[in-house]
């Protein structure tokens, strides 16, 4: 009778402390970290994607209480664009339980790749870290959605194609590339020199050292020399700015000038002045405010005062990304909570919700944003970013406008390239595991 | 074998085929010489004064154009914005000084060093509060500084000239030779010569330390005003502009810490060597060397001169 009494009482204690736990849980909620930088050199890049991925997960503790009931916690961690400072962000915070890291900067990125999988953290770098970090058999814990830097490079290239008549008539010209000397930079290189050996024509690079991204004046002269047809720029801060300044100053033709999706925001264009006018640059996300969340943001978070964004730069082109940023995180949360079952998910369990990301046209719909950006249905075990398209903007001299349609990757290209880094980077990397972790019947 | 001509011969070649571009090099290097020179002389005053390397300069760029533009964006006429930046800088020296700087007089160098760095972050801080990190667009029309360029058929092709350079060269110059003179042919010039050899002595012969010190950091906030304005028309206005600073020092390390000709001096020589080496030799090692271009063309000097151009020969009895 003893015996039956104690294991009942000791049921009903555990069942108590669990509750307990479970509600203190979720009283502490879901812990997501911001990466972020509203202060340095690359700050004017930095604010509008905080404000962006801060203000949407505000407005969904303020209008749904969060994600499955449970809300938001969300904490910045200033980086500067530094790379030491991200990782010291990562150690400061990973004993938290967080969901998923965003560290928005492809340096910070590549320190903590190989950190995520031993502090089962998954790491979200939306269109932008390591390229062959794509390749899920090889980077379980990385996802870098909706496109990769190589992806960009192969749709800069269509685009080019098709305004000089196919690839091939690139044949003995030359194609100028200019970028910020970083990890970042870098990146699309060897996929700009493979084009270049494939349809025979020169590549210049012209880099820009951090400490001379705002002044470039030896860098365009040498442009001004080598008389390239098309520049492609991998900048980012003031380096843009001042490049598409530069590049009128040494009577480059702006519309033949093409910067990837992070060398085109709103305070690029204007910073660039009169002379910005037909520059180009690719871009993911849609533009402006009228969708009925970026609404939304507005009513609940920046008209009460909850976010730090200028009225007059809401909903622009960096805040939209942001704000693109957290929809993937919020929905890689939803994911995961239906496949763990749990309320309060950690970094083991939005992993799988990132490897079952599918964002259909209703599905964004639903969302609120309809047409917002293109559908997501790549992601998968095997693929962490789904090679989606991007279309290309110009600035009119005020604002960015829309001037294509959806522009595809050249995925059989891009990918075979990448499984290759992949392999490599793996093989390279001492004591890199092998993936044990099982695949979701949705992926 | 192919090297050797890549490096020695072909870039000699290439200016002489194109002269129109070794002089637009040549152009664009003395534009950015004469910033740094006048970035580098906000340095050599201070340190002439108190024997310290004055880490705030490139902050200070940022803070004055900082307050210039937001002034004239809270609805303050340009001028106006301009006479409040400049008694803004004034009243930050007098702050500094009162605060930073006296309670420090007679400490070891490494001290005030310190204190430099103190001032740096507190600025940074108080910046980013005051104007936010977005980056603002310097009011050059307001300003009535000119726009466009000018482009003359010469050298068998085309030189242009930004109406925005020449207008900084000018105003360099002729702030860079004030300053200069100022400071070498005033009573308040051999002042901060006594200063700059022995605190205490200077103290002892009645010079006001104080004003002196007020008097430097005021000098290097109107350079820095002025460094300010002009990189924030080239580029734009945000704190990126802290690290052009740090181009002085290789102009300080070639020209002297102490020596306004060698700021000068400096200044040009590297201003214009690191953009010849850029355009010249940066494409053998996949460009980007205007980075470290500037301290190598430093170093070399030094193998020479370890004094740099214009220092001072310290001779130590022992």
């Amino acid at each position: 009778m003893k015996a039956r009494q104690l294991f009942v009482g000791i049921a009903c204690a555990g069942l108590v402390a669990t509750a307990v736990f479970a509600s203190k849980a979720e009283a502490q909620g879901i812990y997501v970290p911001l990466l972020t930088y509203r202060t340095g050199p690359y700050a004017n890049s930095g604010i509008p994607i905080a404000n962006g991925m801060h203000d949407y997960l505000t407005m969904l503790n303020e209008r749904d209480g969060g994600i499955g009931g449970v809300k938001l916690n969300v904490e910045e961690c200033e980086t500067g664009y530094d790379t030491k400072k991200g990782v010291e962000c990562w150690e400061s915070l990973k004993g938290k339980n967080p969901a998923v890291v965003n560290p928005y900067s492809t340096g910070i990125t590549l320190q903590i790749i190989p950190k995520a999988a031993v502090d089962k953290i998954p790491i979200l770098s939306m269109a932008y870290g390591l390229s062959a970090s794509a390749v899920g058999e090889k980077f379980p814990w990385i996802f870098n959605p909706p496109t990769t830097y190589w992806d960009g490079m192969s749709m800069i290239m269509r685009y080019i194609g098709g305004k000089e008549g196919g690839l091939d008539k690139l044949k003995g010209k030359t194609v100028g590339f200019i970028f910020l000397e970083s990890g970042y930079g870098r990146e699309p290189l060897p996929l700009l020199q493979q084009f270049a050996k494939d349809y025979g024509f020169t590549v210049k690079e012209y880099s820009v050292a951090g400490k001379e991204m705002q002044d470039q004046s030896a860098q365009w002269l040498a442009v001004r020399r080598d008389r390239p047809e098309w520049m492609i720029m991998w900048g980012w801060g003031a380096m843009n700015p001042t490049a598409i300044k530069r590049a009128a100053e040494n009577g480059f033709t702006m519309d033949r000038f093409i910067g990837i999706w992070w060398s085109g925001s709103d305070d690029d264009g204007r910073g660039g002045g009169a002379a910005a006018k037909g520059y180009l640059a690719l871009n993911i996300n849609g533009l402006g405010s009228n969708y009925p969340a970026i609404q939304d943001i507005k009513k609940y978070v920046v008209d009460k005062g909850k976010s730090q964004v200028e009225k007059d730069k809401f909903a622009e082109n960096f805040y939209n990304r942001g704000v693109y940023n957290s929809v993937l995180v919020a929905e890689a949360i939803r994911n995961a909570q239906k496949l763990s079952g749990k309320k309060v998910v950690v970094g083991e369990d939005v992993r799988r919700g990132l490897e079952t990301l599918h964002i259909t046209d209703a599905r964004w719909k639903e969302l609120g944003f309809p047409n917002f950006a293109a559908p997501i249905t790549g992601v998968n075990c095997t693929d962490h970013n789904g090679h989606g398209p991007a279309y290309m903007t110009q600035w009119d001299g005020a604002k960015w406008v829309k001037v294509s349609d959806w522009i595809h990757p050249i995925k059989e290209k891009v990918r075979p390239l990448l499984q290759e880094a992949a392999d490599e980077y793996a093989t390279k990397t001492t004591g890199w595991p092998k993936r044990t972790e099982a695949c979701d019947k949705a992926s | 074998m192919g090297i050797l001509y890549n490096i020695f011969i072909d870039p000699f070649v290439q200016m002489g085929q194109a002269p129109d571009l070794f002089v637009q090099t040549l152009w664009e290097g003395l534009v950015g010489g004469m910033l740094y020179a006048l970035i580098a002389l906000g340095f050599v005053l201070i340190f002439k004064a108190s024997g310290v390397f004055n880490f705030a300069q490139g902050i200070m760029v940022v803070f004055a154009a900082l307050t210039l533009v937001g002034l004239h964006t809270a609805g303050v006429p340009a001028f106006l914005a301009l006479g409040l930046t400049i008694a803004v800088m004034f009243a930050l020296a007098w702050t500094i000084e009162r605060v930073v700087l006296r309670p420090l007089v007679n400490q070891p160098d490494i001290i005030l060093f310190m204190a430099t760095f103190g001032i740096t972050y507190f600025l940074i801080g108080f910046g980013e509060f005051v104007f936010g990190g977005d980056p603002k667009v310097m009011i050059t029309e307001a300003l009535y500084l000119p726009k466009g360029s000018i482009t003359y058929k010469a050298f068998g092709g085309i030189v242009s000239l930004q109406r925005l350079d020449i207008v900084a060269v000018i105003v360099a110059s002729i702030m860079v030779a004030v300053l200069a003179v100022f400071f070498s042919k005033t009573r308040i010039g051999r002042a901060l010569r006594a200063v700059a050899d022995s605190h205490s002595a200077a103290l002892s012969v009645g010079i006001s330390l104080e004003q002196i010190w007020v008097i430097v950091w005021f000098a290097a906030g109107l350079v820095a005003l002025v460094t300010g304005i002009f990189w924030g028309a080239r580029s734009d206005v945000s704190f990126a502009l802290e690290v052009i600073a740090l181009k002085a020092l290789p102009v300080l390390i070639l020209g002297g810490f102490t020596s306004i000709p060698g700021a000068i001096v400096g200044g040009l020589i590297i201003g214009i060597g690191e953009k010849l080496g850029e355009f010249y030799w940066g494409p053998l090692v996949g460009s980007g060397t205007d980075a470290w271009f500037a301290y190598v063309i430093a170093l070399v000097f030094l193998l020479f001169r370890p004094q740099g151009l214009f220092g001072e020969k310290i001779i130590e009895r022992v």
